[in-house]
């Protein structure tokens, strides 16, 4: 199980603040966890149809869309951040 | 000794002059300090307040990060930052900020990276209220903040 945290308007469009869910093994790096999250229905494509603005944390650090996220315990996925 | 490192992320407000005594009291060896405090404004009167949500863990995770990188680069003696959540009217404090160090130059850029890149790395968001009382949008991220980030990579 991998838990899926969304932030502000990613969040919004799923309705959910945070999931538990498994992920297939092919699932293998953050742009590929995109794409299947897209796969799981509209209100998923509607929060992910631009997915090269989303920034992604893997067990809240900051990473890059090729980053792979095997052994993730939590990946939150966000839209740039406008704090402060 | 390490320059102690505060970071909060909490929905009541702050008292600026209590955070730097606690920064400052007994340390000789403190010149200089420089306090940023971010309030929420009322865009030419169109908003009446801001919701500023937080990804809970890593807003406190990466603010500590971006602290003690501004630490380390500027030898500062210490760094507070603080961030509030929740709903934030007009007028209201939105962030503080506060750098200490031997001399004034360190104390000012200390200061001034921890929030350009609390601005651009730290997991926040804005969503406006407007004044005649309906939700907003969210704010949307600024390339002016990605610039003022970037002039730190030299």
């Amino acid at each position: 199980m991998t838990r899926l945290v969304y932030s502000a308007w990613v969040r919004e469009r799923i309705h959910t603040a945070e999931e538990d869910i498994v992920l297939p093994a092919s699932v293998r790096t953050v742009s590929d966890l995109l794409t299947h999250l897209t796969s799981l229905g509209e209100e998923y494509e509607a929060a992910l149809q631009f997915p090269e603005v989303i920034r992604v944390a893997i067990d809240q650090e900051h990473v890059e869309h090729d980053e792979p996220i095997a052994g993730a315990r939590e990946i939150g996925l966000f839209p740039p951040m406008t704090g402060g | 000794m390490t320059a102690p490192v505060t970071i909060r992320v909490q929905a009541e407000d702050f008292d600026l002059q209590s955070e730097i005594d606690r920064m400052t009291g007994g340390r000789g060896e403190i010149g200089a300090v420089v306090t940023f405090t971010g309030l929420c404004r009322d865009e030419g009167g169109r908003l009446e307040a801001l919701e500023l949500e937080h990804y809970p863990g890593m807003a406190e995770v990466e603010m500590t990060r971006i602290a003690q990188a501004a630490v380390e680069r500027f030898s500062l003696e210490g760094i507070t930052a603080i961030h509030r959540h929740g709903r934030i009217n007009v007028g209201e404090n939105i962030v503080l900020v506060i750098a200490a160090a031997s001399h004034r130059q360190a104390a000012f850029d200390g200061a001034n990276f921890m929030m350009d890149f609390l601005k651009t790395a730290a997991p926040f968001w804005k969503k406006e209220h407007g004044a005649s009382g309906q939700a907003g949008d969210w704010i949307a991220a600024r390339d002016a903040d990605d610039a003022a980030r970037d002039k730190w990579k030299n």
